[in-house]
């Protein structure tokens, strides 16, 4: 489909490898710009009692950092700014793809694969980090009957590898699905006479609407999963 | 058979596991719902559960949905 076709702006070449700068680059570049304007210039005051648009920023910041505390605990706050990030970066490219005429960055299962793989790289590393080889008693549960253990493994084993694709999957097919189903509905208003045209247009304002709430909810469940892979990785609760 | 079609048909078959996920979500967001009616003041803080479980149940139903995506542009 033409929306999820990615074009190059400039053509860029890095020994042998494209590194083209496309359209989705482009989203990218304008999320980071949009995101470090916005706390930049909401937060310019520093003021005690906040003005309206401060307290945005302050809210975001207090509802992430909430979020951090209560799935690893105080020790998780040295990877807020991380987990921060993510959030943020993923809700505004959620939104900005919701925009008419925009691109869905987080449509592309690359994209999100990176992200994911990210996550599950630095939160296997933080767990070999700080309990070594222990890190391995994750895929053994405590109080597990001994001769569970040959099914038991296996299973958390899976479990574990297959995060970065559950992870991934989720919020790419989310966003492809619900700016599939647009286009579809927008394809029924363009195909039926003056008549037709009124249900499917209904129909897409009402569903940007619940896309809107499908972005920050997907964006929310990627940084609450996140936030529990790590935990598994701090404090190796089960 | 065509391959072409045994190749839809089998895209159209791999969604099914689409309704596993429709009945999960249903299951975790209806017994929240109830349990939350029974007892209001817990409900907020078991609110970062239910979207867990709705994620990890979404997560089964859109494997089936990749697979679907991997026959048809794969």
């Amino acid at each position: 489909m033409e929306q999820f076709e990615i074009t190059k702006i400039v053509d860029l070449d890095l020994f042998g490898h494209d590194i083209s700068f496309t359209n989705s680059s482009l989203m990218m570049v304008l999320a980071f710009a949009v995101i470090v304007g916005y706390l930049l210039y909401a937060m310019r005051g520093r003021a005690l009692v906040p003005t309206r648009l401060q307290s945005t920023a302050e809210v975001t910041y207090e509802y992430i950092a909430g979020m951090v505390k209560e799935n690893i605990g105080e020790e998780g706050m040295k990877f807020f700014p991380w987990v921060f990030t993510i959030f943020i970066f993923i809700l505004v490219l959620n939104i900005f793809g919701l925009i008419p005429g925009n691109f869905a960055v987080t449509s592309h299962i690359i994209v999100t694969f990176a992200l994911a793989a990210m996550v599950w790289l630095v939160a296997t590393f933080v767990g070999f980090w700080k309990h070594g080889v222990g890190y391995l008693r994750l895929f053994a549960p405590a109080g597990v009957p001994l001769w569970l253990m040959p099914i038991i493994i296996p299973i958390e084993l899976t479990s574990y590898l297959i995060r970065p694709i559950s992870h991934s999957v989720r919020l790419f097919a989310n966003i492809m699905a619900g700016h599939t189903m647009l286009e579809v509905f927008a394809g029924f208003a363009v195909l039926l006479p003056w008549w037709g045209k009124i249900a499917p247009t209904g129909f897409m304002v009402a569903f940007t609407g619940l896309e809107l709430l499908v972005a920050f909810l997907q964006a929310f469940i990627f940084t609450v999963l996140t936030c529990i892979y790590l935990n598994d990785a701090v404090n190796m609760h089960h | 058979m065509d391959p072409q079609a045994a190749k839809f048909i089998g895209a159209g078959l791999a969604c099914f596991a689409l309704i596993g996920a429709g009945i999960g979500i249903g299951n975790i967001f209806g017994n929240y719902l109830s349990g939350a009616l029974r007892n209001p003041s817990a409900a907020a803080s078991q609110f970062t559960n239910l979207l867990i479980g709705f994620a990890l149940a979404e997560a089964t139903g859109l494997f089936g949905l990749l697979i679907a995506l991997i026959i048809l542009y794969g």
